[in-house]
């Protein structure tokens, strides 16, 4: 029986990987991992190193690795409608959903969970490539000017440099007109402005 | 007017400005290490094959108990690579093939894999099956060629395969037909083409198979009846003799099958042994010429003279460890024998044919608190000197892993705490005064040297060494592993059980061992273990000159009836204070919310037979007991029949056990699920701990919500018993999921809510006043989590500003849960991609702080999920007012940014659980994730708004400070110079 599950098993792997025939309890699910070569110039795990991508059928009912070409199996596997996740750092796999079933033995009936797409062949590939770090931006002067260090700087250069060239190219007339308001309200617009804004 | 309208804009570009700064919750790559640590552990080594070729580095190969394979360097004891297998692949027998491939057989010897030396890829992997589950053994003789092809020869599940080593291939397999034949040993005499496999039929019948290992043909089969029936267990002394027990475990067996003829030789051991009593065991061994039984605690060591002649060589009275044979040479085979001696362990390394003569004798200390050795495995190097040398890699009882070489440890590894039960953290001791700050700010041109550097790293300017100036500065900074308390509260002591039994505490600044404390095994109590720790007395205000201390409560024996026994142990120093025995088991656990005068917080024992014992037996204790007496109550959960059970206290303890200090119980409610369609599966409650700063919810439209934070409420999920296997072993409409919120004190059912489809496992967690589980959507087949919140209707009243101006409001009113509560509930599910394996909340020390979940996935990462994604108020349209309250449009997944996960580029190898300690920081939690692998950090989850950030920089705002001065001067002598010149005019 073994020797047939050998055969079956590898006539599957160099054909379309998909689940075969085990005997008297259960199934084994063949099915390869790829990580595609435009992803992983700087990812985590480099391509060609898969020694630490883990396959886990149902939650972690089975782990199992995967052979240097990408390929895993598991075996004895009961017929019904299981769920094969794959962790590799770096990469974001979606899970995917394999049917078994003994009525059509040899058909690959798969779906990834996240986006609800079918597969011919049971070839996993990540969806996208995880960053786990925040990118330091490089320096420039508007995340210094950012800063709250540079706000006071700038806020009082604009105080001490900028408003007196406004208050100079005023109108005469329009300059009175704000002294008044301002002693008619009492209180600088900038105190009435401020826990306004910065409540928002 | 202008001067307005120059202002409006400009206050909105500084608005701009602010809201521009996004909220970077995550980590720069550069911060890596700064509040975390990783360690990385494989557990207690149950087997180890050593690689010493002369290329290559040199490596040791082992297997532990926690299911791990590792190959690590002998020059370091670091792990070179590691894989963990699942749960039920468990690890039989690994062995190096060709020297370049490790072959393991796991899963009840069904699975043969073979991993790449170097590197741990795997290089192929087959599946054996066979007719019946058996003892699996591998073998991988050094020299059986078949076609040029390396054999390896597996006998698992009752069949015999020969496998190749280069691919994986069976080559030929072999059934063995005897009825109920279970097979002992497999042996493959060196130098021939036979394979023996020996075992025993019935009780009473040795069975001897004679195999061609080139094609697996049958050569012989004998069996021979001995009356008095057989001990399982062989031990081999030659290839052709082996030794077994009779089942009085009083006569010695000594078996040959030499040239396919059995002939058995019997040897009473008090013919042997002169004051020998009681049955003896077999120690497994396969020491040529020698083996050795354990009578009681004395280890004797047999040899096997001529033809079944026995003859003692030595007896030893210490705890013996004993190696495999190694062979040195050509005819020479050496093993290893390792005594506990007190604080001392004795070394001898023998050659198996020559008792007297030692190769090797050596006495080394050894920590006391790491027990006996439990395993030791040989290793041989040559000197220059052209004579032996040996290593012993010694696993003691703790779980720790030892390289011995040349009378001194070489390396040491504490793999015990791959294997954490329970966790819980100790304040460090407070600074004295007179004892200086370290010396960190030693002078202000150094602190200002360090800035200088920090800023020239935010500018970009710095060079790559002074990168690394700043990356190590940053490091080292000795503030971390201070052994005091800090403001903060970011330093404490993380006491950890391990499964061995022992105590560690574990510093958070940066993992390392405080103490180590290996529970003390007493005359009642031969092998503890450990279950729980408490804390026992966490001193504050008027007890501060009191040392805290934890409680570790541990069983004496492995069933769950046996007698409890109770440890108090100083976290401070690790000294066990005090021990207890008792003469009552100890189902459950109540830590009760009172402390008496010295901070001891009185705790309730529940055994076996429902009686409740009150700890500690004092006086004061038992006066603050009878006071609360009749507000105690607790429940118990009966798994097998699906029955939770609410209890409270009756009266003092009737009949034999009359102690002041024991109560009776009664059984205040009970709720039955009905067996056939419901099987719990998980039970939550709130943290006991748990800080709640408000009960008021502020809606968007003016309007409160009061939650309904009750510490008696408990989540209950129960699925379908036929869902409760794996997935893909039901279809949706078998299966379903039902969550429950109980009052524990009435037993009253609060919410109840069917997902159908629905099924386990089931990861919950239970904080203020909701809970959140994970579960599997058999329908859509993915996984869903969802959120119950609780709120209570009886305060909505309260809205009123005047009724509470008048005091009409009912606020202070008792509350009575036997008064029904007016709940109102809500609820929403969302999908979550990933399988979890634990679920935790952040806490913090007075509860402002809005929470994260943070979720343990199959990829053994830590996700940081922000509480705002569960919100059952999320709507996909939400107004502009619920917009400003931070709801978030709904969606029907929960998304994952990788950028979020607290474990960064790490991996917490077999996530087992996840323990958050709040920080004296409000902002900051503490988050310590256990499995084989630890890790720790710190958490703010809405960002630290109440500290400078660690990468603030003070150079910057010193040179704001003087640049503002500097124009505080400049302007002021332009504005005198204008006004001058004003003046002139």
């Amino acid at each position: 029986m073994a020797a047939i599950v050998r055969l079956l098993l590898f006539a599957f792997l160099f054909t379309a990987p998909l689940f075969s025939l085990g005997s008297r309890n259960g199934f084994t699910i063949n099915g390869r991992v790829k990580i595609p070569q435009g992803f992983a110039t700087k990812g985590f795990a480099l391509p060609g190193r898969m020694s630490n991508v883990k396959v886990i059928l149902n939650g972690g009912q089975n782990v199992t690795y995967v052979r240097h070409d990408g390929y895993f199996s598991f075996y004895n596997v009961p017929s019904g409608t299981h769920l094969i996740e794959v962790v590799v750092m770096g990469y974001f796999f979606s899970p995917v959903r394999v049917d078994v079933s003994a009525r059509n033995p040899g058909k690959v009936h798969a779906a990834l969970t996240e986006n609800r797409r079918g597969l011919n062949e049971l070839v996993l590939e990540p969806l996208r490539e995880e960053q786990y770090y925040e990118v330091r931006e490089p320096f420039s002067v508007m995340s210094l000017l950012k800063s709250p260090m540079g706000l006071m700087l700038g806020f009082m250069l604009v105080v001490a440099f900028l408003m007196p060239k406004f208050v100079e190219n005023m109108d005469p007339e329009e300059m009175r007109g704000a002294h008044e308001e301002m002693r008619g309200q009492g209180a600088p617009s900038l105190s009435t402005s401020l826990p306004r804004g910065a409540r928002n | 007017m202008a001067i307005r309208s120059f202002f409006v804009p400009f206050l909105l570009l500084v608005l701009w400005f602010y809201s521009s700064l996004s909220p970077v919750l995550s980590l720069y790559e550069d911060q890596v290490g700064l509040m975390d640590w990783h360690q990385q552990y494989i557990g207690k080594v149950k087997q180890a094959v050593f690689s010493t070729q002369k290329t290559g580095r040199r490596r040791v190969i082992v297997s532990t108990e926690e299911n791990v394979i590792a190959s690590l360097d002998l020059r370091h004891g670091e792990i070179f690579w590691r894989h963990l297998l699942g749960s039920n692949d468990v690890i039989d027998g690994i062995d190096i093939g060709l020297g370049k491939y490790v072959i393991t057989l796991s899963s009840g010897g069904s699975i043969l894999r073979s991993w790449n030396l170097p590197d741990g890829q795997m290089v192929w992997e087959s599946f054996l099956q066979g007719p019946k589950h058996s003892k699996s053994l591998l073998l991988l003789p050094t020299n059986l060629k078949i076609e040029k092809d390396n054999v390896i020869v597996v006998f698992s599940n009752d069949r015999l395969h020969a496998v190749s080593c280069i691919d994986g291939e069976v080559l030929w397999k072999k059934d063995f037909e005897t009825e109920s034949f279970e097979t002992q040993q497999v042996i493959q005499p060196p130098g021939s083409d036979l394979i023996y496999v020996v075992g025993f039929a019935a009780s009473s019948q040795f069975e001897m198979y004679q195999i061609n290992a080139r094609n697996g043909e049958l050569l012989k089969h004998e069996s021979a009846i001995f009356s008095s029936g057989f001990l399982r267990e062989l031990s081999l002394v030659s290839s052709e003799t082996v030794v077994a027990l009779d089942s009085t475990g009083s006569i010695l067996l000594t078996i040959s099958f030499q040239n396919g003829e059995i002939s058995f030789q019997q040897t009473p051991i008090s013919n042997i042994v002169e004051d020998s009593s009681g049955p003896a065991v077999i120690i497994p061994s396969s020491v040529p010429g020698i083996f050795a039984i354990k009578i009681n605690s004395v280890t004797i060591f047999i040899r096997v003279i001529g033809k079944g002649k026995l003859e003692v060589v030595e007896k030893l009275n210490q705890e013996t460890a004993v190696s495999n044979a190694l062979p040195i040479s050509e005819s020479q085979q050496a093993f290893a024998l390792v005594q506990h001696a007190g604080s001392e362990i004795h070394l001898v390394a023998k050659l198996a044919h020559d008792w007297d003569a030692n190769l090797l004798k050596e006495s080394i200390k050894m920590d006391q608190q790491r027990g006996i050795p439990h395993k030791v495995f040989i290793n041989n190097y040559i000197r220059t000197d052209r004579s032996h040398g040996f290593r012993l890699l010694i696993v003691m009882e703790d779980h720790s892993l030892l390289l011995l070489q040349q009378g001194a440890i070489v390396w040491s590894r504490e793999d015990g705490l791959a294997s954490i039960i329970d966790v819980t953290a100790s304040e460090l001791p407070v600074e004295r005064d007179g004892v200086s700050v370290a010396k960190v700010e030693h002078n202000l041109f150094e602190w200002l040297k360090g800035h200088m550097l920090k800023l020239k790293g935010t500018l970009m300017l710095a060079s790559p060494e002074d990168v690394a100036a700043i990356q190590s500065m940053r490091l080292k900074s000795s503030e971390k592993s201070k052994m005091a308390r800090d403001h903060n509260g970011f330093r404490k002591l993380l006491i950890v059980l391990t499964r061995a039994g022992k105590l560690f505490a574990l510093h958070t600044g940066d993992g390392h061992i405080v103490w180590s404390h290996l529970l003390h095994k007493s005359e009642a109590c031969q092998s503890p273990v450990g279950l729980n720790l408490y804390q026992w007395q966490v001193p504050h205000h008027h007890a501060l000159d009191e040392n805290p201390s934890v409680l570790v409560i541990s069983r004496c024996g492995p069933s769950s009836d046996a007698p409890g026994v109770l440890s108090f142990v100083d976290t401070y120093t690790g000294k066990e204070l005090n021990s207890l025995s008792l003469d009552h088991a100890v189902v459950q656990v109540i830590p009760l919310p009172h402390t008496d005068s010295t901070e001891q917080r009185l705790h309730l024992l529940i055994d076996s037979d429902k009686h409740a014992h009150l700890y500690p037996k004092t006086s004061e204790a038992l006066g603050i007991f009878k006071r609360e007496f009749s507000n105690i109550y607790w429940y118990s959960v009966e798994d097998h029949n699906s029955i939770i059970k609410g209890h409270a206290l009756k009266c003092k303890c009737t009949g034999e056990v009359a102690d002041e200090f024991c109560f009776d119980a009664r059984d205040l409610w009970s709720v039955v699920f009905p067996s056939e369609s419901e099987k719990i599966t998980a039970t939550v409650t709130r943290k006991l701990n748990e800080m709640v700063h408000t009960q008021a919810k502020v809606m968007a439209d003016q309007d409160v919500m009061y939650k309904y934070i009750s510490r008696n409420l408990l989540f209950v999920a129960t699925v379908a018993p036929k869902g409760s296997g794996e997935i893909g072993s039901v279809t949706p409409e078998e299966s379903w999921l039902v969550a429950y919120l109980i009052d524990i004190v009435t037993g009253r059912i609060l919410y109840r809510v069917t997902h159908h489809g629905a099924q386990g496992p089931v990861h919950a967690v239970f904080s203020e006043n909701w809970v959140v589980y994970h579960f599997f959507n058999l329908r859509a087949h993915r996984y869903e989590m969802s959120v119950i919140e609780i709120y209570d209707q009886s305060r909505a009243d309260n809205k009123d500003v005047w009724k509470l101006v008048l005091g009409k409001h009912n606020l202070t009113s008792r509350i009575s849960l036997f008064s029904r509560p007016e709940v109102i509930t809500k609820s929403q599910s969302y999908f979550f991609t990933h399988s979890v394996k634990a679920i935790a909340v952040t806490s913090t020390a007075k509860g402002i702080t809005s929470k994260q979940l943070l979720i343990g996935t199959i990829g053994d990462q830590v996700l940081a999920l922000d509480k705002r994604f569960l919100d059952p108020r999320r709507s996909v349209n939400p107004t502009q007012a619920e917009k400003e309250e931070g709801i978030i449009p709904l969606t029907d997944s929960l998304p994952i940014i990788p950028q979020s996960y607290v474990t960064h580029a790490l991996r917490v190898e077999g996530l087992r659980g996840i323990i958050t300690v709040p920080a004296k920081l409000e902002s900051t939690t503490l988050v310590f994730a256990h499995g084989v692998d630890l890790f720790f950090t710190q958490l703010a989850p809405s960002r630290t708004y109440d500290s400078l950030t660690e990468d603030f920089s003070y150079a910057l705002l010193l040179i704001t400070i003087v640049a503002l001065v500097a124009a505080i001067f400049v302007t002021w002598r332009l504005s005198e110079r204008k006004e001058l010149q004003d003046k002139w005019r």
